[in-house]
């Protein structure tokens, strides 16, 4: 007798995504010395850990079937707020981080409270919020503002062992948490059943009794504190805030959610897939880095290949799922006479 | 009265008082912001100004009202920009002589059917693969910036090529000479979309594709070309920032302008839930965004703050489209409707 692997197909996304990212370790592994090393894959979550935070956050609206575009400016903001009040006004990081974190949610249930009272379209709410979160940080200051706080300091450089010689930053730990509290949200609370739901088909939600108004406006809520956050860690990162920080960051972080296999029709899709997305995405800069010739810019167009691979992919799914669907419904009525 | 009803009920009305209003807001407050003087035998002055610098958004506007009213989106325009600049820099040369490595007319002409290869890219997607226009044009938007570094070898390439100044400098009858180019690409595309029936039939599609091809539209083919032809005007409007600049910065060229042509559109009277559009709505929706833009910069604010007005601005507009919007502002005057 044979036993057949049954893979859920609402699974393959995900696994194509990893078997993307292992083919892509093996020709790197193959093809440059050293790159097959267990640090260099840690540094794949501390170089990007400010866009693991993002992708949490953008996944769950693309999942409601919206979608966030203030992300990039809004973590600017934050690391302009941040250094601001660590620099100029002087305030300890107890205060610092609470206050920023508020201001992100604040931005972030504004754009929601607007979609959803107004029946306004997320893009262009959010293209809203996008214009005003850069403007802030230019009222803030047009100049870089660097950060010598020494707990900030500290963060920066602190460094986490873990298999023998090899370190992790505080960055990844919190974005590793974030992860984990995104997929628990995700897959075990009445909030995060609420986003599919919705994402599935918002008018069944209402009828369904869901608590489908205030839900959305917690995704852009929780979305605008994932965007604040990565503002804080990419502090952590670049010592400084800075207004241009962050330009197009909203394409990238849509880009690595789509390509961990996450419907931008909305209803399906997970965190999981997501950190799969943005591995993928460190791991195509670290190809061209160690590749040495090619422009760094190759990683935009690897980027954009990489998403219309996997948007025609889920448009072939759809097909077939839509076939199957009209065969189910010639052959359900026979059945029902019989 | 009813010559007034007659008035505001046309599309383009609010636009122009819109526009009026901010001019007379500058008229007031801004010193000398109506006075055109004629220096070295062309007009000189903020008006100029305005035009001309709104000369590359009227030419987005132009292409992205067409999508928007099929019920699309293109944001890659703003990175075709970058692509086209790109390409034209690329193929005229950084010769300090101001000698083109190649005729100046092939380098627009390959620069523009590049653009064009990437709206029928767009197209292809939207059309035929069936992909949703913002993530299909994402894609380009993404990648097209990478396209756009690739081709000037991420350095800013810089042009002393006199005649090809002309583009975005140069003056026409005391007029700048892009000011023309929009004219015309305006003047033909209304001509073709208000002359034939094809303007119809993108409505048609616009307000709902399925029905449109029960009766006989070729929903596909409309669709495709509407992106084909967004690449084009994001194309011209390219060559036009190329030689203003006298370089092309593949970073920085056509940044973030996708969203000023949509604001341009969207202020212009065309719903981004498609079906109607206005052209001449939407060249004043250009004109709109820039005259704020300068009044901004007129009252000595950075730049960059800019983006908190302009901000404020799509909120409005978009809030006044809202039918939830309206319904809670009129019951604030009284006005229910009796149950």
């Amino acid at each position: 007798m044979k036993t057949k692997i049954s893979i859920d197909p609402r699974n393959l996304p995900i696994l194509v995504t990893l078997g993307l990212l292992v083919v892509m370790f093996a020709v790197g592994s193959v093809s440059f010395m050293g790159f097959l090393s267990p640090q260099n894959f840690l540094n794949l979550f501390i170089d990007n850990s400010y866009l693991l935070i993002l992708g949490v956050g953008m996944t769950f609206v693309i999942i409601s079937g919206g979608i966030d575009l203030s992300v990039g400016s809004a973590l600017a903001f934050s690391t302009m707020l941040s250094s601001s009040l660590l620099q100029k006004s002087g305030w300890s990081p107890i205060f610092v981080i609470p206050t920023v974190l508020l201001a992100g949610i604040a931005l972030g249930s504004f754009m929601g409270f607007i979609i959803q009272t107004f029946e306004l379209p997320p893009f262009i709410i959010t293209l809203a919020g996008l214009y005003l979160a850069r403007g802030l940080c230019y009222v803030i200051s047009i100049d870089t503002i660097g950060i010598t706080n020494q707990f900030w300091q500290d963060a920066a450089h602190a460094e986490f062992k873990v298999f023998g010689n090899n370190f992790i930053s505080p960055s990844v730990v919190i974005a590793l948490a974030v992860v984990a509290a995104g997929i628990y949200i995700a897959r075990s609370t009445k909030f995060g059943r609420t986003v599919y739901a919705i994402g599935g088909n918002e008018q069944s939600a209402i009828l369904m009794g869901l608590p489908v108004a205030r839900t959305k406006i917690a995704i852009y809520a929780f979305s605008g504190f994932c965007s604040a956050l990565a503002g804080i860690v990419f502090t952590f990162y670049t010592l400084s805030g800075y207004a241009l920080n962050g330009q197009n960051m909203e394409m990238d972080t849509i880009a690595t959610v789509v390509i961990g296999g996450t419907l931008l029709t909305g209803g399906v899709g997970s965190i999981l897939g997501t950190v799969f997305g943005v591995l993928v995405y460190g791991t195509i800069q670290v190809l061209i880095v160690f590749q040495g010739t090619l422009n760094g810019w190759w990683t935009r167009i690897a980027i954009g290949f990489l998403v219309f691979l996997f948007c025609f992919m889920q448009r072939i799914f759809e097909a077939r799922k839509r076939k199957n669907k009209a065969k189910e419904k010639t052959l359900v009525p026979a059945a029902e006479e019989a | 009265m009813a010559w007034l009803n007659v008035l505001t009920r046309r599309k383009i009305f609010w636009p122009i008082v819109a526009l009026a209003v901010l001019m007379c807001f500058n008229l007031f407050f801004t010193p000398n912001f109506f006075r055109v003087e004629i220096k070295e035998g062309h007009l000189y002055g903020n008006v100029i100004d305005i035009i001309k610098n709104a000369a590359p958004f009227m030419l987005l506007a132009l292409g992205m009202t067409l999508v928007i009213a099929t019920k699309g989106i293109d944001i890659s325009v703003g990175s075709i920009v970058a692509i086209s600049a790109g390409v034209c820099a690329m193929l005229l040369g950084g010769d300090l002589k101001g000698v083109p490595k190649y005729p100046i007319f092939f380098a627009m002409g390959a620069a523009v059917f590049v653009s064009v290869l990437a709206g029928v890219w767009n197209g292809m997607l939207v059309s035929r693969i069936g992909m949703q226009p913002i993530i299909a044009t994402l894609i380009l938007s993404v990648a097209g910036r990478g396209i756009a570094m690739v081709t000037t070898n991420a350095m800013i390439v810089w042009l002393y090529i006199k005649p090809f100044a002309i583009l975005g400098q140069g003056y026409l009858l005391g007029l700048p000479f892009s000011i023309f180019i929009v004219a015309g690409l305006f003047l033909l595309t209304a001509l073709v979309t208000r002359r034939t029936a094809l303007g119809l039939f993108i409505e048609a599609v616009g307000i709902n594709p399925t029905a449109a091809r029960f009766a006989g539209i070729n929903a596909k083919n409309i669709i495709f070309w509407v992106y084909a032809f967004s690449g084009l005007c994001a194309g011209i409007s390219g060559l036009i920032v190329c030689s203003t600049v006298m370089s092309a910065d593949g970073n920085n060229a056509g940044l973030g302008y996708e969203l000023s042509a949509i604001l341009a559109v969207v202020l212009g009277g065309t719903s981004l839930n498609g079906g109607k559009f206005y052209l001449m709505g939407s060249v004043v929706g250009a004109l709109i965004v820039q005259t704020l833009t300068t009044t901004i910069y007129a009252f000595n604010v950075p730049p960059e703050i800019a983006k908190v007005v302009i901000a404020l601005v799509v909120l409005i507009v978009s809030l006044l489209q809202s039918l939830n919007f309206r319904s809670m502002v009129a019951g604030l005057f009284g006005k229910r409707v009796p149950a």
